[in-house]
């Protein structure tokens, strides 16, 4: 990542967790629920970078939620960092079962099974009244290390470790996304068939892909838990991951930060939309998706790429 | 010199159509063989079982006195079998020199590094050297899908020298490109690869290519191959001329 960019992500992140003590608390909150649910998002452009888009990551963010609440409610353990290793450890568990069958398919297949997945956890969360069946369970906000804290400070403490890992996660995925695996995963969305004949299987691509992806929803779900404060098998259901699509399709797979800027905007979007419409604000968000996708068939960051061109253009012409 | 592939008895065949019938070739270190035959022949079957795509229904393939039968096209790579494809695979939304990158990347790496940067200097300078003798350092910073589609092959076949070979399978690299700069292409394909040493095996429908540049031919009939050995002695034989090469010329004429 180039300076700029650097400093233009640590302005914005820092905007964000001064505004916690100018902003009101529903900008606030809305800034970190936006920001948690990017890193499902980021794991969704992840894997469209791979060539493959899943309808399910709705399971892997209604682990992270659910293990956050049942480590808490079951098992007493409230420390954050231990509840996330927790978390990742289940979602790489899980992710490399599904994982072994799911980089066999491919398209249309890959979604389906993907999103199969997921509603099969809805059901059984849903059937499971230890964990508030349809209702879910309230989540506490964590401890961290065995510091505790008040309502305020906690809500504090929890968009600051949101905005650190953010932050690390943008600088990492930027490295993968520019780092030998990074582009490799690119050629396999282009060619399978060449990556193997030059000496990889494509389906370890793939399942590395996958499994990244997982952990990142896995992270966002938790860290949804927390700040929400609740967890409920919606978080499984398929609307719920096809918003994840929607928002990926929203910021385009130009950029690691494209998810972040989507999320926060889709969550205005949503936000002025039910209140414009409380019933049919669902018309808004698809009118929306459809001029994205019409005008910015890449996304909102290709925005840049298109003023970048014509700078280019220009110059040349003059 | 030494063999370096021998396959013993190769048959195919897809729902009892028989696409290749008994073949028993023998292939030296750094030789140059040509393939001939029409098209469904079997040439392309048995370039196909060779690198791994399919798999023999019988028979055994030898390289370097290892038992390669069956072996997924990756592991066959990694031993030093290469190949191009008559219809180029590449990256195409990426540069060539992305494209070439990609290939050295994956050379001699079972794991590719989540956090190791693609491109760096030595990458960038070890594909521009085999670019420069492939002709193709003008075409640096282009987007393949832009490329023309003799620069596409001759980019295909960069690619597949890159993992430094010790066999290249050539799948009709002349096909797709006009009759006129047929010639052109294969001298630089030559000279891109002569400093390899590796054994050649190409596919070719043009006798004139054949003729030019090949010491060794494989002639392919109805699945089996019905002779081989040098080059003048194979393209002189009767029922080559008959079945293969009357075949050719008569394509050609048609065309």
């Amino acid at each position: 990542m180039d300076k700029k960019t650097h400093m233009i992500l640590l302005c914005c992140l820092l905007l964000i967790l001064i505004g916690n003590f100018i902003f009101p608390k529903w900008l606030t909150f809305l800034f970190n629920i936006s920001l948690a649910k990017a890193f499902i998002v980021l794991g969704l452009v992840i894997l469209m970078r791979v060539g493959l888009v899943s309808f399910g990551q709705g399971l892997y963010y209604c682990i992270g939620g659910y293990v956050a609440g049942i480590c808490q409610k079951f098992f007493g353990i409230n420390d954050f960092f231990m509840i996330l290793l927790i978390g990742i450890f289940i979602s790489l568990i899980v992710s490399f079962l599904l994982g072994l069958l799911l980089c066999n398919y491919r398209d249309i297949f890959f979604a389906m099974f993907t999103l199969a997945f997921s509603m099969i956890l809805y059901g059984i969360i849903v059937k499971t009244e230890t964990l508030g069946s349809t209702d879910g369970f309230n989540v506490k906000l964590p401890t961290y290390f065995t510091i505790s804290s008040s309502f305020a400070t906690g809500k504090f403490l929890i968009l600051l470790i949101t905005i650190l890992i953010a932050y690390f996660v943008i600088i990492y995925i930027r490295k993968f996304f520019n780092s030998e695996l990074g582009y490799i995963s690119l050629s396999t969305k282009e060619n399978e068939i060449r990556v193997e004949y030059l000496g990889i299987s494509p389906k370890i691509v793939i399942f590395i892909n996958y499994s990244l992806a997982a952990i990142l929803a896995t992270v966002g779900g938790a860290l949804t838990a927390f700040v929400s404060g609740h967890v409920d098998p919606d978080m499984a259901y398929w609307t719920t991951s096809g918003e994840f699509v929607f928002v990926a399709l929203l910021g385009g797979t130009m950029h690691v930060i494209a998810p972040f800027i989507a999320s926060i905007l889709f969550e205005f979007i949503h936000m002025y939309a039910y209140d414009i419409s409380p019933n049919t604000w669902q018309i808004i968000l698809g009118s929306i998706l459809l001029l994205i996708i019409i005008f910015l068939p890449r996304g909102l960051w290709s925005i840049g790429e298109i003023f970048r061109k014509k700078e280019v253009k220009d110059a040349s012409n003059s | 010199m030494p063999l370096i592939l021998e396959t013993k008895s190769l048959c195919k065949s897809f729902d009892g159509v028989i696409a290749a019938d008994n073949i028993n070739v023998a292939i030296e270190q750094s030789e140059l063989i040509g393939v001939i035959g029409a098209n469904g022949a079997g040439k392309t079957t048995f370039v196909n079982m060779i690198t791994g795509y399919l798999k023999p229904s019988n028979g055994k393939i030898i390289y370097n006195g290892e038992d390669i039968t069956g072996f997924p096209p990756r592991v066959i790579t990694r031993k030093g079998i290469s190949r191009s494809f008559q219809i180029p695979q590449l990256f195409e939304e990426l540069t060539v020199l992305d494209n070439m990158i990609v290939a050295q990347t994956i050379k001699n790496k079972i794991f590719v590094d989540p956090l190791l940067p693609f491109k760096n200097m030595r990458k960038v300078e070890i594909a521009k050297d085999v670019l420069k003798k492939f002709n193709l350092l003008r075409y640096l910073d282009e987007i393949v899908t832009k490329l023309p589609q003799g620069i596409k092959k001759l980019l295909d076949i960069a690619m597949a020298v890159v993992g430094e070979p010790k066999l290249l399978l050539l799948d009709e690299p002349t096909s797709g490109v006009a009759i006129e700069e047929k010639f052109e292409l294969m001298d630089i394909v030559m000279s891109g690869i002569k400093d390899t040493g590796a054994a050649i095996l190409f596919i070719e429908h043009d006798m004139d290519i054949i003729e030019k540049y090949s010491e060794k031919v494989l002639a392919f009939y109805d699945g089996r191959i019905i002779a081989q050995g040098y080059t003048s002695d194979v393209l002189n034989n009767e029922q080559v001329k008959k079945f293969v090469i009357g075949f050719e010329i008569g394509k050609e004429e048609i065309n």
